[in-house]
């Protein structure tokens, strides 16, 4: 994955581009808005990381005018003003997805990666999504394991659907909260846990190879060990 | 030479006293009044004084004019009853006579005849009508000469006749008037500066006072406040609201500082954990695995940390209104069974039940992220210490419903509860009460929630469950406009309107 740091903290910058590589992807740097914006047109990236606050040109600035270029590249928005308004506000400019600071080096990496997987995916969200013997059909709203059905509640569904949905990615606990349960505020509690914890019982008990992964000091992802 | 121009750049630097004051002396407030009321004063005294003089003089030519009209109505008629000699007659008689009129008959050649003018300016008796000229008189010194307004008349066979009135009179009033102007001019100068040193002395000392205080308290004497007179002036009023406002700053100041040693206090635990774990890694690690746990553990405690930091920036963004446009009608069971589904394996792994019941239809306009943070903090308290002792039932119960054009969400435990003298203070910020230091937490929970409420024009207040905790958020179905003027200090007092509605309950 190809992808572009706009972000005028030059320490801040040096860190993610060297985290970016050890991750096996390519970083670049652009240190203001002027030239982030020059660099991501036509730039042939994945996702760009976008910092809000840039000299020369501010961060929802870029991206407002990348869009109105037709320029689709996936961006995360990250900023130190962590408040619902400037959330709302980043989306609105064109972000498609927004981190406040200070944020885990995890936390980012698992949200670039689902963002540049969506823009590989088809336009069309499948309507069954496998990860070895584990079947989730959207329609029929039906869970089976080799076979066996597995009964689960509502919001149970919707978040085995987003982990099979990211299966081999990493996805963090606050990106299940927000895209499970659209909740954008701090739980308090391992609340999270608690809900994968309870799936995890229904999804992998009495079976050989465990589908739902705990990463350690990032999240969880599905996954088939069987092979 | 260097060191010449040296010398005079200090002492351009540092002129003498005298010249020092005068730039601050001209840029006083009462210089500028007290030479604003000088040019009003000499302005008023001038206007005065010209227009009498000008009066006057009208006055006095007027009265000289008819004058000369009714002499040369009496020396016309002398004329028509017998002709220049007996004119010249009564020329000669009147010319003997003191007095300030004038008289010349002359011939066709301009010769005297009769009269009491020795010179003229050439050409006077050319002149018919009336003109003001320079003349001499006869009994005077040919240099010597006064003024006077002539008229003059062609007598028949070419003999002229000047009859003329001398302007002494006025010329004395003019100099009368001068000197009025004079000391008027000096009066009004000297009263004026008088008044400006005065008013500047009275004024000035007193501004130059609270001046020294306001710079004493910048120095860091913050229990320094301005001298009242005690006249009810101006500056009186100025400097009670002086006053009152540096008590208000005194007291957030103090609401701040408390909150400071509160977070410094409480922040202090975490971070100490976090560098003796490091520490700890460092010293005893045998294996790289060892090392790698000790770093999660590490970076979980920041983690907290920065949660920390978040929620304390949110309470302090909230309590300054820094939230916009993000205000929109909420559908309430929503929030309430979205959040109490969130919680509810938490509530069963704590050997609770957690259940919900919203009037239906219900909702309000707000910013949901806040109100749902709100709730799941006052749902998360309510788990962590809801848990019940005695017999009562293990449940915390959420409800929302409508109490007039109020919105009312609670939640409600069976636990310990807190104790009525506990109530207001466990809405601050940091405030962990006694029973609470064993289990994991910062106090910002409450603080926040309660932010979010006032926020919303609504309050919240615990009350007694009987046994255990009931808090309810109240908040406005439409709440106010956000820009409304901040009554509350940021610490402390958010809690005593709470506490006040909890005991009138």
């Amino acid at each position: 994955m190809r992808l572009l740091i706009v972000e005028d903290d030059a320490e801040a910058a040096a860190y993610l581009v060297k985290a970016f590589r050890e991750a096996g992807h390519v970083a670049d740097h652009a240190p203001d808005g002027l030239e982030g914006y020059a660099m991501a047109q036509g730039g042939g990236y994945d996702v760009l990381v976008v910092d809000r606050m840039l000299p020369r040109m501010d961060g929802l600035s870029v991206i407002r005018s990348l869009r109105e270029q037709g320029e689709t590249v996936p961006v995360l928005i990250l900023s130190a003003l962590a408040q619902v308004d400037d959330r709302v506000k980043g989306l609105r400019a064109g972000g498609d997805d927004y981190l406040p600071k200070p944020y885990a080096f995890s936390e980012l990496l698992a949200r670039v990666e689902v963002l540049s997987r969506r823009r590989g995916a088809p336009a069309s969200e499948p309507t069954t999504y496998r990860v070895g013997d584990l079947l989730l059909d959207r329609l029929a709203h039906r869970v089976t394991r080799a076979g066996e059905e597995i009964v689960l509640q509502p919001r149970e569904f919707r978040l085995l659907e987003y982990l099979m949905k990211h299966a081999g990615q990493v996805v963090t606990r606050t990106m299940l909260l927000e895209n499970v349960w659209d909740y954008h505020f701090d739980p308090q509690t391992n609340v999270i846990d608690v809900h994968v914890s309870r799936l995890r019982a229904k999804v992998d008990k009495g079976f050989e190879h465990p589908m739902i992964h705990t990463i350690r000091g990032a999240g969880y992802m599905v996954r088939d060990t069987a092979r | 030479m260097t060191q010449l121009a040296d010398g005079r750049a200090a002492e351009a630097q540092q002129p003498s006293g005298r010249l020092r004051f005068l730039p601050h002396l001209v840029r006083t407030t009462a210089f500028k009044l007290t030479a604003i009321y000088l040019v009003v004063f000499a302005a008023f005294a001038i206007f005065v004084l010209g227009y009498v003089a000008w009066n006057a003089k009208n006055l006095l030519d007027d009265q000289i004019r008819s004058t000369i009209d009714a002499e040369i109505q009496g020396l016309a008629e002398q004329q028509r009853l017998g002709g220049i000699r007996r004119l010249v007659q009564v020329i000669e008689r009147r010319s003997r006579g003191p007095g300030a009129s004038l008289y010349l008959v002359t011939t066709p050649l301009g010769e005297r005849i009769a009269g009491n003018i020795e010179a003229l300016p050439p050409g006077t008796l050319d002149r018919q009508g009336e003109s003001e000229i320079e003349y001499a008189r006869s009994s005077e010194t040919l240099d010597q000469t006064n003024h006077a307004i002539v008229r003059v008349f062609m007598l028949p066979a070419g003999f002229r006749l000047l009859v003329g009135r001398d302007v002494e009179e006025r010329e004395r009033l003019r100099v009368v008037i001068k000197r009025a102007a004079g000391w008027s001019f000096l009066l009004v100068v000297v009263l004026g500066c008088f008044a400006g040193w005065f008013v500047a002395r009275r004024v000035l000392k007193r501004i130059d006072g609270m001046n020294d205080t306001a710079r004493s308290i910048m120095a860091g004497d913050l229990k320094g406040r301005l001298a009242i007179a005690g006249t009810g002036d101006e500056l009186d009023r100025l400097a009670g609201n002086l006053n009152a406002m540096l008590d208000r700053i005194g007291e957030l100041m103090s609401g701040m500082q408390q909150v400071t040693d509160n977070i410094a206090h409480d922040l202090k635990t975490p971070l100490t954990r976090l560098r003796n774990r490091a520490e700890e890694a460092l010293r005893t690690a045998q294996s790289p695995e060892q090392l790698r746990a000790a770093l999660d553990g590490s970076i979980e405690e920041a983690d907290g940390l920065i949660r920390v930091f978040n929620a304390l920036l949110m309470i302090a963004r909230l309590e300054t209104r820094q939230i916009s446009d993000s205000m929109a009608p909420l559908d309430l069971a929503e929030i309430v069974d979205g959040l109490s589904e969130l919680y509810e394996p938490l509530a069963e792994e704590a050997g609770l039940t957690l259940s919900a019941s919203v009037e239906p239809g219900l909702s309000l306009t707000g910013n949901r992220e806040l109100i749902g943070q709100a709730l799941a903090n006052l749902i998360d308290n309510a788990l962590k210490y809801g848990k019940p002792e005695g017999e009562a039932p293990a449940t915390v119960v959420v409800t929302a419903n409508r109490v007039g054009d109020m919105v009312e969400l609670g939640v409600a435990d069976h636990g310990a509860g807190i104790p009525e003298a506990d109530r207001g203070r466990a809405l601050e910020r940091f405030v962990r009460l006694d029973q609470s230091r064993s289990k994991p937490g910062f106090g910002l929970g409450l603080a926040l929630a309660s932010a979010v409420a006032h926020l919303h024009g609504g309050t919240i207040r615990l009350s007694d469950n009987a046994p255990g905790l009931a808090i309810v958020m109240s908040l406005p179905i439409v709440p106010p406009p956000v820009d409304r003027p901040v009554t509350e200090a940021p610490q402390g007092s958010t809690s005593q309107p709470d506490a006040a509605g909890f005991q009138s309950a």
